[in-house]
């Protein structure tokens, strides 16, 4: 729009007409960071204890797990949610929904309506990574935790934790292990509002239940390439 | 700013009448020092509370000295990611683009998250002129448009109603936009939620565009960020093929490692929380995942006038975290709709006056809406000295002097109204710079004291101020009088001693 360009000039304009007690380009000074890296020293084993209760605080439910009984335990709160259907991403690890056999499952989800999406009961999923500090888990999109949309419309979450490699402390140490162009989801318990005399109420729009399961001895998932690039159809195990 | 608040009384006026809305004084007070208490707490477990405010300050400051540049450079990550930046310089403009690309898609239905910029340039009402609906999607937004209302907060626009208010409006309005109330609504905030949910999800499913502001814009990457509770942010952000998100220039920060200060402060300043339940960060468009096309309008709209004044530009590194409308006195009784814009509380008084100039009543009475008693600029955490641009937008209201409006530098003339105020100042001035005239200003006080009423009667205009404060007790003695008398007492008290 020529509209636009114009405004765009005279912003720019503006911009510069308003700052002309400002040096030219921007100071090479860099930004004082003197704030803590991270709040306290803490062992692994200690961080995933402060993500657990961190998580509980905002009402996710934390479920402890070894990777040879995630598949019991997932199918245990597929079952405890009353789930018959759920929806996965397209790389979800071999043999997660190994022991989830009642469950109807659809891999990726691309190819689904938004109201079909919402029949839908529950979601499985991995995550990028976890702050213990803040009670978060990431979501990157990668191959393990698929489209935004598929964690959002169904009412009830599993996503999937590997501890403790995939917790960091703070949040100034999960930032240089995300990639800011992905499309990124920060999770800190369920969807919540305070909007009713602050009365904190869980569950308006996203899920309404949030599961967590911290399990450890896990596989990493088959991850590093970007979600465009991964074939619809998932590998055989699911 | 935006047409929608205009003609609104001055703060003055407006707050004559809601200081004495017992009900709503009773929602506020519960409401600010619920808050106010819990953000203590959860500011506590950061020892580094100090350090982080500092940062964050330097981080908004160092962008605004170089916004130029650093809109250039998140212009061309947003096109190289594969969205369409425009630049808007005022509300119109904005709402005229945003209706062009609806128009372009041949929809009439758009779903939004909660959005300040959006508040300010009245986009909802441009859009319904233009045969729009637009359908506001976090709880109280949605409160406040069932019950045609208007915000009263930054972070909690309907903290004016209570459960039962919002009850009835559900009960009235729902079925009028879409699936209505539940039959039997209580008004237990968890039903009232399901009620939303249920009413909103319709809407979610069905509607092709999404209206958004953002909290942050990463020059570097291009990346948006939005940050929210409800999962209404998510919906919106994720679920329509066209995603248009409107953003005042000043919420660009340079790099995607700036992002660490801001997420640990804003959760904590605004909600009390660690973290907020859900944010959203993209990047342009993504195959697949999330809206096709995107469209980022950078919006002006008094900002570079701000900008341009080297004491109030600090009002631009603003992050919305609403603590300093929780902890002010003024806020608390007279509630948000006296300040007569989007934006109220101490940010408001400052950041209103320097949107749209000081020319209107309302706007020349906000640098006035507080008590300079300094709780706000201790809990920003970005440090803005609020109680600084209060006194100076007092005196350009006052004694009007050079100002930048719409880019173009002007001197503006005193604002109406105030030409008691400057009288009393030039008279006070005159009467202190001449002792003799002071001190016989203090004995005829001091000699008259029997005398004083306990207000001050005064006529016209300057009655809002009279009516609402005592006179201080004059003492019999000025201070000079007093010390003259006790030197004089001591040397005799010296003389008789000898």
């Amino acid at each position: 729009m020529t509209e636009d360009n114009s405004s765009r000039t005279e912003i720019l304009r503006r911009i510069r007409a308003a700052l002309t007690d400002v040096p030219d380009a921007p100071d090479e000074r860099p930004i004082l960071r003197d704030y803590a890296v991270v709040h306290a020293e803490r062992t692994p084993e200690q961080s995933t204890d402060l993500l657990a209760e961190h998580l509980s605080d905002y009402r996710a439910h934390v479920h402890r797990c070894t990777a040879a009984d995630l598949p019991r335990t997932i199918a245990e709160l597929l079952t405890a949610h009353g789930s018959r259907s759920a929806v996965v991403p397209p790389a979800l690890p071999n043999g997660w929904l190994r022991d989830a056999a009642d469950i109807e499952i659809t891999v990726g989800g691309d190819d689904l309506g938004t109201h079909e999406l919402d029949r839908i009961d529950s979601v499985v999923t991995g995550c990028a990574l976890a702050i213990a500090e803040t009670g978060t888990i990431v979501l990157d999109a990668s191959p393990d935790q698929g489209r935004r949309r598929i964690t959002l419309v169904p009412d009830h979450h599993v996503c999937v934790v590997r501890v403790p490699e995939q917790v960091v402390d703070s949040v100034p140490q999960a930032l240089p292990r995300l990639d800011p162009v992905r499309p990124l989801t920060w999770i800190s318990g369920p969807s919540a509002t305070s909007d009713i005399e602050l009365d904190r109420v869980e569950g308006v729009h996203g899920p309404r239940t949030l599961d967590v399961v911290l399990v450890s001895g896990a596989e990493p998932p088959v991850s590093g390439s970007a979600p465009d690039s991964v074939p619809d159809s998932v590998p055989g195990s699911v | 700013m935006s047409g929608t608040y205009l003609g609104l009384p001055s703060f003055p006026d407006a707050a004559h009448t809601s200081t004495h809305d017992t009900q709503l004084r009773a929602n506020l007070t519960h409401a600010t020092h619920t808050i106010r208490t819990k953000r203590a707490t959860a500011i506590n477990e950061l020892p580094d509370w100090p350090q982080l405010r500092t940062a964050g300050a330097a981080i908004k400051d160092h962008t605004l000295h170089h916004l130029d540049h650093y809109l250039l450079q998140l212009e061309t990550a947003v096109t190289n990611a594969g969205g369409t930046v425009h630049w808007a310089t005022d509300a119109d403009e904005a709402n005229r683009i945003t209706t062009h690309i609806i128009h372009t898609t041949g929809e009439t239905e758009v779903v939004k998250v909660k959005s300040m910029a959006t508040q300010e340039t009245g986009l909802n009402e441009a859009l319904h002129t233009a045969g729009i609906h637009a359908y506001e999607t976090d709880l109280a937004e949605l409160i406040v448009q069932l019950a045609h209302d208007k915000p009263s907060h930054i972070l909690v626009p309907a903290i004016h109603k209570n459960r039962t208010e919002i009850r009835d409006i559900f009960h009235n309005e729902m079925a009028h936009w879409g699936r209505p109330a539940p039959d039997h609504l209580t008004d237990n905030p968890t039903d009232l939620a399901e009620a939303a949910r249920l009413h909103l999800r319709e809407k979610f499913l069905r509607t092709k565009i999404g209206i958004s502001g953002a909290n942050f814009m990463i020059a570097e990457t291009g990346t948006l960020v939005v940050v929210e509770s409800e999962g209404n942010g998510r919906m919106c952000l994720t679920l329509p093929d066209t995603l248009i998100s409107i953003v005042g220039i000043e919420k660009i920060i340079p790099t995607f490692q700036d992002l660490e200060v801001f997420l640990q402060t804003l959760p904590r300043s605004s909600t009390a929380e660690r973290m907020n339940p859900y944010t959203t960060m993209w990047t342009g468009t993504t195959t697949h995942d999330g809206p096709k096309n995107f469209h980022l309008i950078l919006l002006d709209n008094g900002r570079t006038d701000t900008l341009a004044d080297t004491t109030g530009r600090q009002a631009l590194r603003c992050i919305r975290c609403s603590a300093c409308l929780n902890v002010c006195p003024v806020y608390e009784r007279a509630g948000g709709h006296a300040y007569g814009s989007p934006y109220p509380g101490p940010i408001g008084a400052i950041l209103t006056p320097q949107l749209r100039g000081t020319t209107t009543p309302l706007d020349a009475s906000l640098p006035y809406a507080s008590t300079l008693c300094g709780a706000c600029y201790d809990v920003c955490p970005v440090a803005i000295n609020i109680p600084e641009i209060l006194v100076h937008l007092r005196e350009r209201v006052v004694q009007g002097g050079p100002v930048t409006v719409r880019g173009t530098r002007t001197t503006i003339k005193p604002a109406k109204g105030h030409a008691a105020e400057r009288a009393a100042m030039r008279a006070g001035r005159w009467t202190l710079d001449h002792p003799t005239a002071w001190s016989a200003t203090q004995r005829m006080a001091g000699a008259t004291r029997r005398l004083h009423p306990r207000r001050l009667p005064l006529p016209g205009p300057a009655k809002a101020w009279s009516d609402a404060r005592d006179l201080p007790e004059v003492p019999a003695q000025g201070f000079r009088a007093w010390w003259q008398q006790r030197e004089k007492d001591t040397q005799r008290g010296k003389g008789e001693q000898k």
